[in-house]
């Protein structure tokens, strides 16, 4: 048994993605957002706030490829000069709140006691509202704009982060390397940080892929109703809400908008499908 | 002969919560009584087995010991201190010096951390080595435990069974205990890796001086292993004493039936087991007086209300039985 050698069989985490079509398809998708966020200028054909009153309203062309909107500017432009904003949102609007969760949802997990009862009461609390109700009343207090709607977000959100962790550190508990790590004499820390946490984060990782698909179209939403980024900003929800009227004659500036909502969302849900089973522990 | 460890009338409850009915007819909440009142000494340098059946607290008494659970009542003194009491649980160096192991390697391992984190974690949090020396101890203790070097870099997926529990008896010496627990260590195991398990353990004992708490319920192998052998029964030890005596002549009821229940290799012998009538008794509901009057055979009035003390019996160690001199005449 002494000299028993291993065969090498950990394949790459490339070799493994580029093995899942879906999960190469959701990181293309936003990775090519995230060029679109940090770039805006360079892809845009247009300033997306420079004035054409000699050509409002017109239906997608060669020059215009996504049309112009009521005051002439270029549709294509500012869907593209929006993913600056609703990639924005979806980082801050999800990030704060995962931080959040996750630490919390780690410490009750771990404690119990009366930390994890009154957490539970929070829960119960939070989650018979309905979010977006939850979020437009915050939003109400602090006044319109995306960091005040950061902060909403991020006040209701962080709960749903916090009780995932909490159920999945108590799962892992059950094994055995806790009670080891503790019989090892090892801190309360090291243990909830070095050893729980790493084997309970993976649903969380995956979550959050889903929850920023689900924050940009919640910030769209708010957008959409006067709540979160104002115009002449462009932002998803915001140029949804401009076409608004035209509906039926000028189609073309909600549609535009509304695919890249779509195609966003799923990069996001394809990318965490695929982390899902990437981050799978084996054995 | 020096005592490392006293365990001391060791009782401990896990409640259960009270229902709804039982707040309206106020009665008070259920209990399990997982330990009830166990006393033991641990010699230093000794192996002492102990063993029963699922779910009569073995497993408990051993987590007990490394203080994963902290008893209802009585103490645990190691080197004449208790370990329970206040500012002693802070003093992580107790659990240092005192290791375990688990039943299952397949989730006693962080599944997160190669072989190598794993032992060098243990040895930097203990500083049993200065920083710069630990990459060389980690190769030393894999080599201890008759592992290969290459083992370092490797995930706990990547190992069998066998090796994996030697990798948690690496970690266990990594931070180089007195006592090791061995909670149900080889049951997971196949019987060829059970007995290179063993073996090991027992070298790493005469090369190291460990002494070791053995907890199975493979009788066989506690033979093979321990120096003395504890039987409980329902959260209480009713026979103690020298293992071959022990299992060559077993004084307590639940001892001779427990030992005539593991199959011999005599064919001869088929056949006149004391077989035991009815089930173990539910710890939620524990029978008054001896736990053992239910099924016992001897059972008496004096049984039913009075709990048997365990006493020394002639060349016997000690028993826990009103009627221990009656049935061991008797044979």
């Amino acid at each position: 048994m002494s000299d028993a050698t291993f065969p090498t069989d950990r394949p790459s985490l490339l070799r493994m993605a580029l093995c899942k079509p879906g999960f190469m398809v959701g990181i293309l998708i936003i990775g090519f957002s995230v060029l679109l966020a940090i770039f805006p200028g360079f892809f845009a054909p247009y300033d997306p706030n420079a004035l054409d009153y000699l050509a409002v309203r017109q239906p997608p062309s060669w020059a215009h490829p996504f049309g112009t909107d009521l005051l002439g500017r270029d549709s294509l432009s500012r869907v593209i000069w929006a993913y600056q904003v609703n990639m924005q949102m979806a980082v801050f609007g999800t990030v704060f709140a995962l931080v959040t969760g996750v630490v919390v949802g780690a410490l009750v997990g771990y404690y119990r006691g009366i930390a994890d009862l009154i957490f539970g009461r929070i829960v119960d609390a939070v989650i018979t509202f309905p979010f977006l109700v939850l979020v437009i009343a915050v939003v109400a207090v602090l006044g319109p704009g995306l960091i005040n709607m950061y902060i909403a977000i991020s006040v209701v959100y962080w709960v749903y982060y916090a009780r995932l962790m909490r159920a999945e550190v108590i799962a892992q508990m059950g094994n055995d390397y806790a009670a080891a790590g503790v019989v090892m004499g090892y801190s309360d820390r090291r243990i909830i940080f070095r050893h729980l946490l790493p084997n309970a984060i993976t649903p969380v990782v995956v979550y959050w892929m889903t929850d920023m698909a689900l924050v940009i179209l919640l910030g769209s939403s708010l957008g959409y109703l006067g709540l979160g980024a104002q115009p002449p900003q462009a932002e998803w929800g915001v140029l949804i809400a401009e076409g608004r009227n035209f509906i039926s004659t000028a189609w073309w500036l909600s549609l535009m908008p509304g695919i890249a909502i779509v195609l966003t969302g799923l990069g996001f849900s394809l990318l965490g499908d695929g982390l899902a089973d990437l981050l799978r522990p084996r054995g | 002969m020096t005592t490392v460890m006293q365990i001391r009338d060791l009782h401990l409850r896990f409640p259960l919560g009270r229902s709804l009915m039982d707040h309206v007819k106020g009665r008070p909440g259920r209990v399990v009584q997982a330990l009830n009142g166990v006393s033991l000494d641990l010699i230093q340098g000794e192996t002492l087995g102990v063993v029963g059946e699922s779910g009569c607290g073995k497993s408990t008494l051993a987590r007990c010991i490394v203080r994963l659970y902290p008893p209802s009542e009585g103490s645990i003194l190691f080197e004449g201190q208790d370990v329970f009491a206040g500012d002693a649980r802070a003093d992580r160096s107790y659990n240092r010096r005192v290791q375990m192991m688990f039943q299952d390697p397949y989730s006693s391992l962080n599944p997160r951390m190669t072989t190598g984190q794993i032992l060098a974690e243990a040895l930097s949090v203990h500083q049993m080595r200065p920083e710069p020396e630990i990459p060389a101890r980690v190769s030393e203790l894999l080599e201890l435990v008759r592992l290969p070097q290459d083992a370092q870099h490797r995930l706990p997926h990547e190992f069998s069974g066998g090796q994996r529990q030697r990798i948690a008896i690496a970690r266990a010496l990594a931070v180089e205990p007195e006592v090791l627990i061995a909670d149900e260590l080889v049951s997971a195991l196949d019987v060829s890796v059970q007995a290179q398990v063993v073996n090991l353990l027992l070298d790493l004992q005469r090369d190291l001086g460990l002494t070791i708490l053995f907890v199975a319920h493979d009788l066989r192998l506690v033979r093979h292993v321990s120096n003395r052998v504890a039987v409980i029964y329902l959260g209480r030890i009713v026979e103690i004493g020298d293992s071959e005596t022990l299992f060559s002549a077993p004084a307590h009821p639940y001892s001779q039936a427990l030992l005539s229940a593991a199959p011999s290799l005599n064919p001869d012998n088929r056949g006149n087991a004391t077989r035991l009538e009815g089930e173990l008794p539910s710890p939620l509901n524990m029978p008054s007086g001896c736990p053992f009057h239910v099924r016992c055979p001897h059972a008496s009035d004096i049984c039913k209300s009075t709990i048997p003390a365990l006493t020394p019996f002639e060349g016997c160690g000690e028993v826990a039985c009103h009627h221990v001199e009656e049935i061991n005449a008797h044979a």
